[in-house]
């Protein structure tokens, strides 16, 4: 269970909300909504413990995550507006090697499997130099399904990915949620998840 | 988090860096083809004497390692800092000390070791002794590691910072007068004959004490600089 | 009992901090001048002059205080910096930013005077000598603290990066410092040494210590002056700032 209380973000000297709080419970969802610079991205990185709040706190199962440390980062995964897609390793290299970096090394098969169901067949052994916008994206989004984590925050994950890949991901983050994992998420996009489980949360 | 694990994520960055790099050798060639111009211009600059150059030599191939080196920092963290990779390493389940350190190993492997096997070549030019190449060799391989540790926190404070590449030779080239001092005093003392053992062992000393702080100091860097 | 204790972290904010650091300004100013009158009286009028150096010696009163000053401003600014990243405190970054120009200066001080005084000495404007060798590390430490401070645009980020270059810099100190006086022995350079004359007369130990008083009251009185620019500007948008007197006119 994730909680945030009293939240406060500064940038620079503005102050970009103050106040938030929210509770995330096992099967939610947490769609964060708000204009360009409200602060999307800064909660998002709060959650994960990246950048601290100018005031407030945010706990995990009732500790403060700053005290959990290595034990919460083992139960997040965090995608950015950068993939962390290296353009000299091949989609398959990419894939293993965040998986080991984020501590849950996989063995080639799970790997190529992750990559398959998000429709890189065939693409597995290429360099992500060669791979359009959307294709490096599904390859950093290969990390849902391998590194098997409960808590996923996704900053505008649909960015350049097409219509399929965006039902396909509907679906792979369904499937998280109804196996009891939880998720904050951003985008501008509609993403077609499964009702009832979706919070909104909007930062003005 | 058990030991092997941890051993396995620090091998895993390692290897990670050392692929990277065999795909892109160019990174790498370049420092080494500045390291042997540099210490090639100053015989140029100051004439062809042997004794003379002789007396230099072990200060001129120093210098020439400590500014190279310094040249091969930014590619240390920069490009994992712009595409991600580094938020993802400070969000990973493996301590980041740990996988900093693997990156510090393998920028040492990519920059010092290259250049400590390449002195002794550059040493001949200067009419060095094959007792004091040897000497030189050791004294590099036991000294460039220590200039990766200290670098390295450098590297990280400047990190997504305004002219960032000169900076980090402001800040971290006066760390590396000791390493420098005791470096090139080790080939100077096997010179004149005095034997270089406490001169190395002072410089592994430092390299214990850098290789205790370096990367824990490095990580306090990284966080700030992904905040 | 409760209220005896004093609550350190009220000073910390820098609200509290401004006005008590505008009434302490003064003070230090007036000490100042009063330790650098009688210092500098000593060092002219009181000090005899020097069997072996004449009078071009009295240049000490400066250089000798100006070094250890610079060295001490350093130890401050890693205690400080040590105290921001420890207990996250605002103020004790500011602390730190505003010591550095002050450390650098008395450095190049140190130096300066150091050449002046090599001139007439040794006929040669620099010796390296292992003080003076070190000193001028030193001098390159606070540039770099200040140049990394001014190169991030976050106000936040730079008081933790400098704090935490400042503890590397303290820390790489005193090793810094045995390795240039090691390097110095062994190459046989010129060993005179800046503060080593035979017997140094009792007035002048007398005049010197004055002086470094004076200059570390000068310190003081220049960087709470600093800190207090630091805090209007870092805080300029805060409701306490805007009701100030003295900007309102």
């Amino acid at each position: 269970m994730l909680e945030a209380s009293n939240l406060e973000c500064v940038r620079g000297e503005k102050s970009l909300f103050r106040g938030l709080s929210f509770r995330l419970d096992p099967g939610a969802c947490l769609m964060v909504q708000g204009a360009n610079g409200s602060g999307k991205t800064s909660l998002l990185r709060m959650i994960c413990g990246l950048a601290q709040p100018e005031q407030g706190d945010i706990r995990w199962n009732g500790e403060p995550i700053r005290k959990l440390a290595e034990d919460y980062r083992g139960e997040l995964l965090y995608c950015g507006h950068a993939g962390a897609v290296k353009d000299d390793l091949t989609a398959l290299e990419n894939a293993r090697i965040s998986a080991t970096l984020a501590g849950t090394p996989v063995d080639v098969e799970a790997a190529r499997l992750a990559l398959r169901q998000l429709g890189l067949k065939g693409r597995e052994d290429l360099p992500a130099r060669v791979l359009s916008a959307g294709q490096k994206r599904r390859v950093a989004l290969t990390r849902l399904l391998l590194e098997k984590r409960k808590l996923w925050v996704l900053d505008e994950p649909l960015t350049a990915l097409d219509k399929t890949a965006v039902a396909n991901l509907g679906g792979v983050i369904d499937a998280h949620l109804a196996s009891g994992g939880m998720a904050v998420l951003t985008s501008h996009q509609d993403l077609p998840l499964a009702a009832g489980r979706v919070e909104q949360l909007r930062l003005d | 988090m058990a030991e092997t694990s941890l051993l396995s994520a620090l091998g895993a960055v390692i290897r990670r860096d050392l692929l990277l790099a065999m795909r892109r050798k160019s990174d790498v060639l370049t420092t080494l083809f500045f390291f042997v111009i540099v210490v090639s211009l100053f015989p140029l600059g100051i004439g062809p004497e042997m004794a003379m150059l002789r007396q230099i030599a072990p200060g001129v191939l120093w210098v020439a390692a400590l500014l190279a080196t310094m040249l091969s920092l930014n590619r240390l963290f920069a490009a994992d800092h712009a595409d991600g990779t580094l938020e993802q390493m400070a969000l990973s389940a493996v301590p980041l000390g740990v996988l900093v350190t693997g990156k510090v190993v393998a920028h040492w492997l990519l920059s010092g070791l290259p250049l400590a096997l390449l002195a002794p070549v550059l040493g001949l030019q200067f009419d060095l002794a094959a007792g004091s190449l040897g000497v030189m060799v050791v004294a590099l391989l036991i000294g460039t590691p220590v200039l990766s540790l200290i670098g390295a926190i450098g590297a990280a404070l400047t990190l997504g910072v305004r002219g960032g590449g000169v900076l980090v030779s402001l800040l971290v080239l006066p760390l590396y007068v000791p390493v420098l001092i005791f470096g090139a005093g080790a080939v100077e003392a096997d010179l004149g004959g005095l034997g270089a053992t406490a001169h190395l062992s002072l410089l592994a000393a430092f390299l214990a004490l850098a290789a205790f702080f370096g990367p824990w100091a490095t990580t306090v860097a990284l966080r700030i600089a992904l905040e | 009992m409760s209220n005896r204790i004093v609550n350190w972290f009220k000073f910390a904010s820098p609200q509290t901090f401004y006005p008590l650091a505008g009434k302490m300004i003064p003070w230090f100013w007036a000490l100042t001048a009063v330790f650098g009158l009688v210092g500098l009286y000593i060092g002219f009028f009181v000090a005899p002059t020097d069997a072996q150096q004449g009078e071009g010696y009295r240049i000490i009163f400066i250089h000798v205080p100006a070094s250890w000053l610079s060295m001490f401003i350093y130890l401050i600014m890693a205690f400080w910096a040590a105290l921001g990243l420890g207990f996250n405190t605002r103020l004790s970054g500011m602390m730190a930013s505003a010591l550095a120009p002050t450390g650098a200066l008395m450095a190049f001080l140190s130096l300066w005077t150091g050449a002046l005084w090599g001139k007439p000495m040794w006929g040669t404007w620099w010796v390296w000598d292992a003080r003076l060798t070190s000193e001028l590390i030193l001098f390159f430490l606070y540039l770099g603290f200040i140049a990394l401070q001014s190169a991030i645009d976050d106000a936040r980020r730079a008081d933790k990066a400098g704090a935490v270059l400042a503890l590397v810099g303290v820390a790489n100190i005193p090793i810094i410092y045995f390795s240039v006086k090691w390097w110095n022995t062994l190459h046989q350079g010129a060993s005179v040494s800046l503060t080593r004359s035979p017997s140094m007369a009792q007035t002048m130990l007398w005049g010197m210590l004055l002086m470094a008083l004076a200059f570390w009251m000068y310190s003081i009185a220049v960087s709470l002056t600093r800190v207090r620019a630091i805090i209007l500007e870092r805080e300029r948008h805060a409701g306490w700032v805007e009701e100030l007197k003295e900007l309102k006119s």
